[in-house]
């Protein structure tokens, strides 16, 4: 596995270990994160891949009884020292969700939450943050004439957008997917997959999937998690043309996992 | 049960259909050799006429090969065995094409008496047959040891080769006419490098299969 220089990741994982409390679900993970990359991670249920994505933006705090060694370096700062600012962590470390969960108010004010409590108040500002994050998701000449609609009335693949939205008009650095398709149909989760592949020009993106043809579709590396494990790391050309583990060969090909 | 039992018979089924097509090539060139040298043109013949039914076969190992793609999404190591049986079906066929080209020579000189008793040939053949047979057995069990053997044996049949065209030319001037005889057997000669070349690049096939490399054993 290459390591690439410093300048050129935004995370870099050290040595991350993780327990809940007796269970260890994090062993020894190495893992760098190249800027402007997708980075997805597949494995079986259990393998650990959204532990180890909530711990990207410390969403991993919220569970009762986890304890964790080793760093996480974002942009070369070790956010696991406790001096960190989460809410500024989150502002930057944006993350979308299995589910799209629009919160139950207009669209326009579910784009608009994240700036507003970073203090953006004046109107003006907010309606270009919120064109501008809505148009990045291609959302924005399907609701641009009902801004002041209920979200829950968009369809299921609008609102998995409208969530994505939400989360870059924070302007963050880096995106954060939790199997964004895996409650979409094939033409919603086409159109997610394409968003991914724009969005890879001005973010990071590191995406859990199940389905390993999106992985393959949508992703510079892949990495490959197992029992806790960080088993294999690398492009995403090499990981499903000719893995070096036999335990990656035996799940990106089904034969178990 | 494996998760993928049915996707795995598959596989194997494809891996017998190419075998099933590689045993009839074989067959076929040894068939229009016997057809050279005894002039037998009911061999030559049916060696010409079998050539649909290795066709077919080919057409049914693509016909299988691109379903599987298009219905399992295979990757790695089972990308690369419909990708393999795909590039070595397609060598497999040439074989075919050749034995045929043989039996086409056989026909050529018909029943015109050999001009010198034919020696020199079926050893090279001999050679070239041995070396599809390893390639074959190679693939089959995936063996690249047998195929980096089956290769080092392609420089031998192309000294061979230069050596038997020089010597079949240098007749000409004594044998005016056989010169259709001897323009023939060089032809055959041809075919023969021809089938080491085929044989060469299965055993490449067998090696990308084995370790996902592309590497040239006739370096």
């Amino acid at each position: 596995m290459s390591t690439p220089t410093l300048t050129r990741q935004v995370f870099d994982i050290m040595d991350l270990n993780l327990w809940y409390g007796d269970h260890h679900a994090l062993k020894n993970i190495n893992f760098p994160i190249n800027k402007k990359e997708v980075t997805a991670i597949i494995g079986p249920s259990g393998c650990g891949k959204s532990t180890f994505i909530k711990t990207l933006n410390l969403m991993i705090n919220m569970v009762p009884k986890v304890k964790m060694t080793g760093e996480i370096n974002f942009n070369e700062k070790n956010i696991l020292d406790e001096k960190i600012d989460l809410v500024e962590l989150r502002k930057n470390v944006g993350m979308v969700f299995q589910k799209g969960n629009p919160f139950p108010q207009s669209i326009y004010d579910n784009v608009a939450y994240g700036p507003r409590v970073h203090g953006i108040t004046k109107k003006k500002h907010l309606d270009e943050l919120v064109i501008k994050a809505l148009m990045d998701v291609a959302l924005w000449e399907e609701v641009k004439d009902r801004l002041t609609a209920p979200a829950l009335g968009l369809s299921g693949g609008q609102q998995q957008r409208l969530c994505i939205a939400r989360a870059l008009a924070t302007k963050p650095d880096v995106l954060l997917m939790d199997e964004p398709t895996s409650a979409l149909d094939p033409i919603s989760t086409l159109k997610i997959e394409e968003l991914i592949l724009e969005l890879k020009e001005k973010y990071t993106i590191v995406i859990v999937t199940h389905n390993m043809q999106q992985a393959s579709r949508v992703s510079d590396k892949t990495a490959f998690f197992l029992m806790g494990e960080l088993i294999e790391l690398d492009s995403t050309s090499t990981i499903f043309s000719n893995p070096k583990d036999s335990r990656t060969e035996g799940y990106i090909t089904g034969r178990f996992g | 049960m494996s998760t993928r039992a049915n996707f795995d018979n598959n596989l194997k089924e494809l891996k017998e259909l190419l075998l099933e097509m590689a045993h009839k090539s074989e067959q076929a060139i040894k068939y229009a050799m016997i057809a050279l040298l005894n002039q037998d043109m009911k061999m030559a013949k049916k060696v010409i006429e079998g050539d649909n039914e290795i066709d077919d076969l080919e057409d049914a190992i693509n016909n299988k090969a691109l379903l599987l793609i298009a219905r399992e999404s295979p990757v790695a190591t089972d990308l690369r065995k419909i990708s393999v049986a795909l590039k070595v079906s397609s060598e497999v066929e040439r074989l075919a094409d050749i034995a045929v080209n043989i039996a086409k020579s056989a026909e050529h000189i018909g029943n015109e008496k050999h001009f010198k008793e034919i020696i020199d040939i079926p050893k090279m053949m001999e050679l070239a047959l041995e070396m599809v047979s390893e390639s074959i057995t190679a693939y089959y069990s995936e063996d690249i040891e047998l195929a980096k053997k089956c290769a080092n044996k392609d420089d031998a049949v192309d000294k061979m080769f230069g050596d038997l065209v020089h010597e079949l030319l240098s007749f000409i001037p004594q044998n005016p006419n056989a010169t259709n005889q001897i323009i023939q057997l060089a032809f055959v000669c041809r075919f023969i490098e021809r089938i080491a070349d085929h044989s060469t690049n299965i055993a490449e096939n067998v090696v990308y299969l084995v370790t996902g490399k592309r590497i040239n054993l006739n370096a």
